[in-house]
């Protein structure tokens, strides 16, 4: 790629080539630019000044705050504070919890319909991927139907002798209702001591709320089946070959999954991760049509918070600070599990029983 | 590589010049023209009046654009109701833009946010009929000292008591609470294994009507100053928990409703506390519960109640400000006011109107009665953060410390005042 770059970059018969490729890319460079690139330019000018709301952002009346509106949230000691670690103590558990099931779950089922031997593997794909191409308002509304008090769901525990919790309305944690069966009631001093973002670790560690929960299943039934889709495509496009082999080998259905299938889907996962963790980190829509942070502040996120902030209190900088720093967290973890994924050379200790000779050692 | 970075920066950089030298000239001719409280309204008659309305329904939006229509023919000027699906997020964007609704409704809570920006004419004190408003309610829409906008309507929050199960538990008329230690003493009789005596919503715009009959209440009537964490307002909010661990008084999310109308129309409680919203909820949705409303009972420091109240914004950037005016006078006017209230059922804003609302309203007089003591919910900027939190944390008052969840509202309060 870089090498032939690197000859007279004006030759002969190549000579209008990068006119027109500028030209043929002018259309999506332009629409890119103007409806991503420039707004968010311009919401990190404004996650650093003091715009109200009123007028133009780039007016002579607007000025340069510096991190005001960024240490306002990570480091105030106010209520912005506070709400700022609330919404990211709830959105990581949601993440935690979300991410993981969710490729297990659609890894699971990609390679339930994707067996040769199922009957009507079409109905079950289609079953599987409808609840992704429904609305997702639409699918909230559902959901506070199934787990309201007196819901399906609740009267569906009952049939089997559980007493429901009153979903939506319950702002307990989920580990701190496990903590609280077994006697523990209040963290010991060193959690409910100390705070961090203006929470106290012992809050950090509630678990997701019992609505948080409630979000937690609907992601996982909504998203699982996109996820499948992504599964299923890289499937086929696995050559029968190398299971084969394997097969030859004596490998059993168990190994062939986890040491000659699943590797081979390293980029899929990725794919699936890095869209699963985006999904989860902006998760907006359901707490904006379901329970607008409540009960208690435990279904608050980041995204609904920076909406909250610049709609409704007129704090558009802080609105903006919060999207950026929820940007790089986005971003961070992005990378991490990149890194945590990334191919790696096989250690010299698991390499030993494939070497023909153990004294030409090394890794190659 | 080197070189492609480069000059990929460059464009990127080229482009976002171009667009912020856009943007900037684009807003620079829209600033000084804006008048200011006190100054000269502008009259551009050419341009015709954009009304922003948040609707409750079919009948609120009818209702508004008769009256509306009815205005623009009587004096010529063009009139639009648009009846907005998000209210705050329309209202910001007319705003940014610097091409408002010119007339909107405006909550109290969103009030401080659009006057402390610039957004909103002060016109409170040009108004014709600005003594005929309730006090209380102009003080919710005063800000820096500057009556903003002319109060639409209002609710106070009052008893309702469904009166079949009022009867069967053996109670008449000489029963209805005018006390704390009376209503502790009827919900304790109206609470059966189907249904608890009193239901109402777990947040401070019912509770705190328990803090207003204590003595108390969030912030002092001028909102200059914190008053949450005071004896007065810890008493209320002891009250309330004592109530709910004697398990005669509910939240109506704990019996599985949404709010306490919901609750009461269910007939989970005998009981609830709500404004005289609640009136169109038990008319469509409960029509065979028979109910009454009486004043809500006394605490220790005499009655009181919250009041909750919109009103008509007018934008800093109309460029019709005399006809909005003179809108906005039209329709807060005893007769639009009557006629609103006997359509949707709102409660008119001024004091010429009360004796005939009563007359058309006899089962609702205790609502237009707690108007005498009612309490207006903070509006400082910032306020309705507080609330919120608040109220969060008053999910778990049964289980709490009601010292400590005021001691932490005072605290966010006197934040909010620095």
């Amino acid at each position: 790629m870089s090498t032939p770059a690197r000859t007279p970059r004006r030759s002969g018969i190549r000579g209008g080539e990068a006119a027109s490729g500028w030209l043929f890319t002018a259309p999506m460079i332009i629409l890119l630019g103007m409806f991503l690139v420039i707004p968010v330019l311009m919401a990190l000018w404004v996650s650093f000044s003091d715009w109200n709301g009123r007028g133009s952002p780039f007016s002579g009346t607007v000025s340069f705050v510096g991190l005001d509106n960024y240490s306002a949230l990570v480091g105030g000691g106010g209520l912005a504070e506070q709400d700022f670690g609330t919404a990211l103590r709830n959105n990581a558990w949601y993440v935690l919890l979300v991410v993981p099931i969710q490729t297990m779950l659609s890894l699971l089922l990609a390679v339930l319909v994707n067996r040769q031997i199922l009957r009507g593997r079409g109905f079950f794909r289609t079953a599987f991927y409808f609840p992704s191409v429904t609305s997702s308002v639409a699918i909230t509304v559902l959901w506070l139907f199934l787990f309201s008090a007196s819901g399906a769901v609740n009267k569906l525990l009952a049939f089997i002798g559980i007493n429901g919790p009153n979903w939506f309305n319950d702002p307990s944690g989920v580990l701190h209702n496990f903590l609280g069966l077994i006697g523990v009631e209040t963290g010991p001093a060193a959690l409910t001591g100390n705070t961090f973002l203006g929470i106290s670790f012992w809050e950090w560690l509630a678990g997701p709320s019992v609505a948080m929960s409630a979000f937690i299943l609907m992601a996982v039934f909504t998203t699982s089946g996109t996820f499948m889709l992504l599964f299923i495509a890289a499937l086929q496009n696995l050559s029968g070959d190398v299971v084969e082999a394997a097969m030859m080998d004596g490998a059993n259905g168990w190994q062939r999954f986890w040491r000659v299938t699943l590797p081979q889907l390293r980029p899929t996962l990725f794919t699936v991760l890095t869209l699963g963790l985006i999904g989860a980190w902006q998760v907006f829509d359901q707490i904006y049509t379901g329970t607008q942070g409540g009960p208690g502040k435990t279904t608050l996120t980041p995204a609904y918070l920076s909406y909250q902030a610049a709609f409704t209190n007129q704090a558009w900088g802080q609105g903006a600070a919060i999207a950026f720093i929820l940007f790089v967290i986005i971003v961070v973890f992005t990378l991490f599990q990149r890194w945590l994924l990334a191919e790696r050379q096989v250690s010299a200790r698991r390499m030993r029983p494939y070497q023909p000779q153990p004294t030409s050692g090394g890794s190659k | 590589m080197q070189r492609r970075n480069s000059r990929w920066l460059i464009g990127t950089g080229l482009a976002v010049a171009g667009a912020l030298t856009l943007s900037a000239c684009s807003s620079g001719s829209g600033f000084g023209d804006t008048a200011d409280a006190g100054g000269e309204l502008t009259s551009d008659s050419s341009q015709g009046l954009n009304i922003l309305i948040g609707s409750s329904g079919d009948a609120e939006t009818a209702s508004v654009n008769s009256a509306v229509a009815a205005w623009s023919e009587k004096t010529g000027t063009d009139a639009k109701v648009s009846v907005a699906s998000d209210l705050n997020q329309q209202l910001a964007q007319g705003f940014a833009a610097q091409k408002p609704a010119d007339v909107f409704y405006l909550s109290t809570d969103a009030l401080a946010g659009y006057a402390s920006n610039g957004s909103l004419l002060a016109y409170g004190d040009e108004l014709a009929n600005k003594d005929d408003f309730y006090p209380s309610l102009v003080s919710s829409f005063t800000y820096d000292g500057e009556f903003y906008c002319a109060p639409k309507d209002f609710s106070t929050l009052g008893l309702v008591i469904n009166t079949d199960l009022w009867a069967q538990a053996g109670l008449t008329d000489a029963d209805i609470p005018t006390t704390w230690d009376e209503l502790a003493a009827v919900s304790k009789t109206l609470t059966t294994d189907t249904q608890v005596g009193l239901a109402l919503g777990g947040e401070y715009a019912r509770l705190g009507a328990f803090m207003a009959q204590a003595g108390g209440s969030l912030m002092s009537e001028d909102n200059t100053e914190a008053t949450a964490n005071s004896a007065e307002s810890v008493a209320g909010l002891e009250y309330a928990k004592m109530l709910l661990n004697d398990g005669v008084m509910s939240y109506a999310s704990e019996i599985g409703a949404g709010w306490g109308g919901e609750a009461f129309g269910k007939q989970l409680s005998a009981m609830t506390i709500e404004g005289n919203w609640i009136t169109g909820a038990m008319k469509s949705d409960f029509p065979e519960v028979n109910y009454t409303v009486a004043e809500l009972p006394a605490g220790p420091e005499g009655q009181g109640t919250l009041q909750f109240t919109n009103c008509w914004g007018i934008a800093a950037d109309s460029p019709n400000q005399a006809a909005a005016l003179q809108l906005v006078e039209e329709l807060t006017s005893k007769d639009a006011q009557l006629t609103f209230s006997e359509e949707f059922g709102p409660m008119p804003s001024i004091q010429s109107a009360a004796a005939e609302w009563k007359n058309a309203n006899p089962t609702l007089v205790a609502f237009l009665d707690g108007a005498d003591y009612a309490q207006g919910v903070p509006n400082v900027k910032g306020a309705a953060d507080v609330t919120s939190d608040l109220n969060a944390q008053l999910e778990s008052l049964k289980t709490g410390d009601a010292q400590a969840i005021l001691d932490s509202v005072q605290q966010n309060l006197e934040a909010l005042l620095k």
